[in-house]
């Protein structure tokens, strides 16, 4: 990485030397990434890079082997549980595969963080579930179906609403807009660079959707072979120089990146 | 010396599972003292667990009372001794029919659809996304059951005892040609308040047994749809198996004397 690095203190999160195996497959392998405060990051990568992995070795939802993470200056790896669950109250995350709540109505999906934290009564908490899903375009109807009722589309938008309804600090998104249509995708890049630029929230995304990438990232990170290879400004992203970042990019099947394909 | 190795290997798997398992057990009861508790789904539990395993427990207690009092007056005829079968139903009824018949078949229906439930939200990532919502998981999943399991099988079984022993008087009386009041008064009798607590006391053992093993099997399933299958085969066969061992360790502490 060639870029200033942010300074220090202003550091959301901080990323050094993260690695993470599955029995012999190393996953990730040494990676750092810095994501500023109220900063938007995208991370692209190919399809089992370990994208999602990064995020959940963050959420402490897997422990890496070994590196360092820090939250708000905050080392979090191998953190007491009572603290972990402290700091976890700052992230909201939207899951690759929605994981929404299937014994539960859409509402209390989208409520459940602020039913858990105690924060509002259940009649509260069920208007602001159904203010939250009229963000992502779901009418007040939906919130008393149960998830399983909705098309993919829709439940990875209640997944978001759900991400985004306790106004998290940071928030991370696991492929916004993968299986949405064009329109509802800007709908949704839309929605995340509002919550990003106006509450200020931190929002580390991932993507393979160019287009979703540059609208709402600040910073580009390219992760390859369990390192980021490539890092910048989103303006920079075409004039990287970086020929794994350039083939990708421009969705090239020849280039350094080879694919394990056989024919 | 492959041989030794093996042995090695397989013995220390059991100690790993045991060790995971015993902190799994220590993490979920300990959860049941602190805060915050979730009456709502303690609730929905004990309904699943105690109301709708009714018709199952009591179908089982029948038969086996009606079973116990015919094969009994087979075999005390002979001795002229017929007399005693009203204790013999009470007393297998309460003491070891009603608990370990109830426990088995609760075991399969409650253990199979826990870890089925649980392993789901394991495999499609719902119980990731409960610790991202400010909610323990342990808390929030487990330990409600587990509430459930050890408040509700005593219930099941006290419902079992009387059914049991009811359909041993049904036999007695219209097929073996018994006096109902004679046949009351001696179960009557002969029934002592041991008898019955000893049951209830195995149930409650049951139902953590039960509940756990569902749990435990679910929490830690991987690997898709195959995963869960193979998660609700494991609480099933492995709640039947403590249940039977149990059983005996039971039975020995409260009647070898
Ligand atoms: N729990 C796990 N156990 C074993 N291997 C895992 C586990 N989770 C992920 N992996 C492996 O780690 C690698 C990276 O997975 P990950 O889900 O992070 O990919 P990804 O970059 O998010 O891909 P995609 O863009 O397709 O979502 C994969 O090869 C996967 O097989
Ligand atoms: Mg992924």
């Amino acid at each position: 990485m060639t870029e200033p690095k942010p300074d220090n203190s202003r550091l959301k999160i901080r990323l050094r030397g993260v690695h993470k195996r599955f029995g012999s497959k190393i996953v990730l392998d040494g990676l750092d990434l810095d994501v500023g405060v109220s900063e938007s990051v995208v991370v692209i990568g190919g399809s089992g890079t370990g994208k999602s992995v990064m995020l959940k070795c963050i959420l402490g939802l897997l422990q890496p082997d070994k590196g360092s993470i820090q939250v708000d200056g905050e080392e979090v790896v191998g953190m007491s549980a009572a603290a972990r669950e402290e700091i976890n109250r700052k992230f909201g995350m939207l899951f690759q595969g929605g994981a929404l709540f299937d014994s539960l109505p859409v509402w209390e999906n989208v409520a459940f963080g602020l039913l858990a934290e105690k924060k509002v009564t259940r009649l509260e908490a069920r208007e602001i579930a159904i203010s939250k899903l009229a963000q992502v375009g779901l009418g007040g109807e939906v919130g008393d179906l149960s998830p399983a009722e909705l098309s993919g589309g829709m439940q990875k938008r209640v997944g978001l609403a759900r991400a985004i309804a306790s106004d998290p600090e940071i928030i991370f998104f696991d492929e916004p807009t993968t299986g949405l249509d064009p329109i509802m995708a800007d709908v949704i890049n839309d929605l995340i660079v509002k919550t990003t630029r106006q509450m200020g929230a931190t929002a580390l995304s991932i993507t393979h959707d160019m287009a979703s990438a540059r609208k709402i990232a600040n910073r580009i990170a390219m992760l390859y072979e369990g390192k980021i290879i490539w890092a910048g400004p989103t303006e920079n992203i075409d004039s990287s120089g970086n020929l794994y970042v350039e083939q990708f990019i421009n969705g090239r099947a020849e280039g350094p990146i080879k694919m394990a394909v056989r024919a | 010396m492959r041989f030794l190795r093996l042995i090695g290997r397989v013995f220390l798997a059991f100690l790993g599972t045991a060790g995971r398992l015993i902190l799994f057990t220590a993490d979920a009861v300990s959860q049941c003292v602190r805060p915050p508790f979730y009456p709502r789904m303690i609730l929905r539990h004990m309904l699943d667990i105690g109301y709708f395993s009714l018709p199952v427990v009591g179908l089982t207690a029948i038969f086996a009372g009606m079973v116990l009092a015919l094969q009994s007056y087979t075999g005390f005829a002979r001795f002229s001794a017929e007399g005693v079968i009203a204790n013999v139903v009470v007393i297998s009824i309460t003491r070891e029919l009603g608990p370990v018949l109830a426990g088995l078949m609760v075991a399969g229906r409650i253990g199979a659809s826990l870890a089925a439930e649980i392993g789901t939200m394991r495999v499609t990532e719902q119980i990731d996304a409960l610790t991202t919502l400010s909610t323990n998981p342990m808390k929030y999943l487990v330990t409600p059951r587990l509430i459930a399991g050890v408040t509700m099988f005593p219930f099941l079984v006290f419902i079992a005892d009387i059914i049991g022993v009811f359909g041993g008087y049904v036999v007695a009386v219209y097929k073996l040609g018994f006096n109902p009041a004679n046949y009351i008064q001696s179960t009557y009798d002969f029934l002592q308040a041991e008898d019955v607590n000893s049951g209830l006391v195995k149930a409650a053992v049951f139902g953590f047994i039960v509940t756990l093993m569902g749990c435990y099997h679910g929490y830690n399933s991987k690997g898709g749809a195959q995963g869960v299958g193979t998660a609700t085969t494991n609480a099933v066969v492995s709640a039947s198996i403590l249940i039977l061992c149990f059983y005996y360790i039971l039975t020995e502490m409260f009647f070898a004397k």
